[in-house]
């Protein structure tokens, strides 16, 4: 799926390009994108490394126990086959709270190594198992209870209240993730039989 | 105020979890430093990992927007709106949330723009923006860091949930704001 849809879009640019005429864009646009694909890479090292770092006083603390008690029935309905104290679990624990806060910087490096601790439990292979879809689906169907980029724009256009949409953006995102959610189990039924 | 409430609680939740980690951390006796170098060795593989898997969705977004296909895109679906108030504005965005996260944040700057923050279609794009994310990026990193090739539902779980949040965030707008 990924890979049609990867292909549709760069067939698909070659197409139109070469009808309007507009070729000489292709090639200059592929460098500078694979470039900057790098530098995404790069920029993620040190938030990586410290809050991969971080997490591990996270857990020494004490404080990942209370928040697995804190969230245990939540992670246990949508995540039922992997056990409490699990790294996996630890990783994704972090990863939605740190997402519902709005904290992005910290959302992803919890959310890679979620990834990383359930593909060493996937009996499936290079195909990914149910736990990572149904993560992936709360992902990215977004969480955030507090829109700080959004609002920060805001502000910065001159916005009398730039909060105001506070209220609206937390109804659309509950309407977006119950949707993930409810597909992410209907599809995935389909799939199995 | 609540804005400035929202602003006051992101600068302080992330140094008050540190202190936290770390004041737990040195009650129970642990060697905070070595712990940290521990759970900290890992970053650079596995950022370093993601490589191939950004380069490969970046190009292809940028051909995307660069070849002018996203504009014939946004311009075919137009008409299936029917005419709803700031279609022609929204509708770029709603193409692009998806793929790109900076270039839907700089697509709804140019609304707030030229639209104004408080008017209408301004509190439509910013309630979208707020609820959705990046889905290819997301898909991309995470399936990235995992080695997984075969995502199964996950893409289209996370468009059919994009489009909700776009449909949703332009009705409740209405009702509340309009």
């Amino acid at each position: 799926m990924m890979g049609y849809l990867w292909a549709a879009l760069i067939c698909l640019s070659i197409l139109t390009a070469a009808l309007r005429g507009n070729m000489g864009a292709i090639t200059p646009a592929i460098f500078s994108a694979a470039e900057s694909g790098v530098k995404v890479a790069f920029g993620l090292i040190g938030t990586m490394t410290f809050w991969l770092g971080m997490m591990k006083l996270i857990e020494t603390s004490g404080m990942m126990e209370l928040l697995t008690k804190m969230l245990r029935p939540l992670a246990r309905l949508a995540f039922p086959r992997i056990p409490a104290g699990h790294p996996a679990m630890n990783a994704i624990l972090m990863n939605l709270s740190a997402n519902v806060l709005g904290l992005g910087n910290a959302a992803t490096p919890f959310g890679i190594k979620a990834m990383q601790e359930m593909q060493k439990i996937n009996p499936l292979g290079d195909t990914a198992s149910d736990e990572m879809c149904t993560f992936l689906a709360i992902n990215t169907s977004s969480i955030t209870l507090l829109p700080t980029t959004v609002m920060a724009l805001r502000a910065a256009a001159g916005s009398a209240n730039a909060a105001d949409i506070l209220g609206t953006t937390i109804i659309a995102t509950c309407c977006s993730t119950a949707v993930a959610l409810l597909a992410d189990r209907l599809l995935r039924r389909k799939v199995e039989r | 105020m609540a804005a400035r409430i929202a602003e006051a609680a992101a600068n302080w939740l992330i140094p008050l979890l540190i202190l936290a980690a770390i004041a737990g951390s040195i009650w129970r006796r642990v060697d905070i430093f070595d712990r940290f170098i521990e759970g900290a060795k890992e970053g650079f593989t596995l950022s370093i990992r993601l490589i191939p898997y950004l380069v490969a969705m970046l190009v292809a977004i940028t051909l995307f927007q660069a070849s002018g296909a996203m504009e014939i895109l946004s311009r075919c679906l137009e008409p299936l709106l029917g005419g709803l108030e700031g279609a022609a504005d929204l509708l770029p965005l709603a193409i692009m949330r998806p793929l790109s996260g900076s270039a839907s944040l700089a697509i709804v700057s140019d609304i707030l723009e030229r639209r104004g923050a408080d008017s209408l279609v301004g509190r439509i794009a910013s309630t979208m923006m707020g609820s959705t994310e990046t889905t290819f990026y997301i898909l991309t990193v995470y399936f990235g860091a995992a080695g997984v090739y075969r995502g199964r539902h996950a893409l289209v779980a996370g468009l059919l949930a994009d489009l909700v949040g776009f449909a949703a965030a332009f009705f409740i707008c209405r009702i509340v704001f309009g």
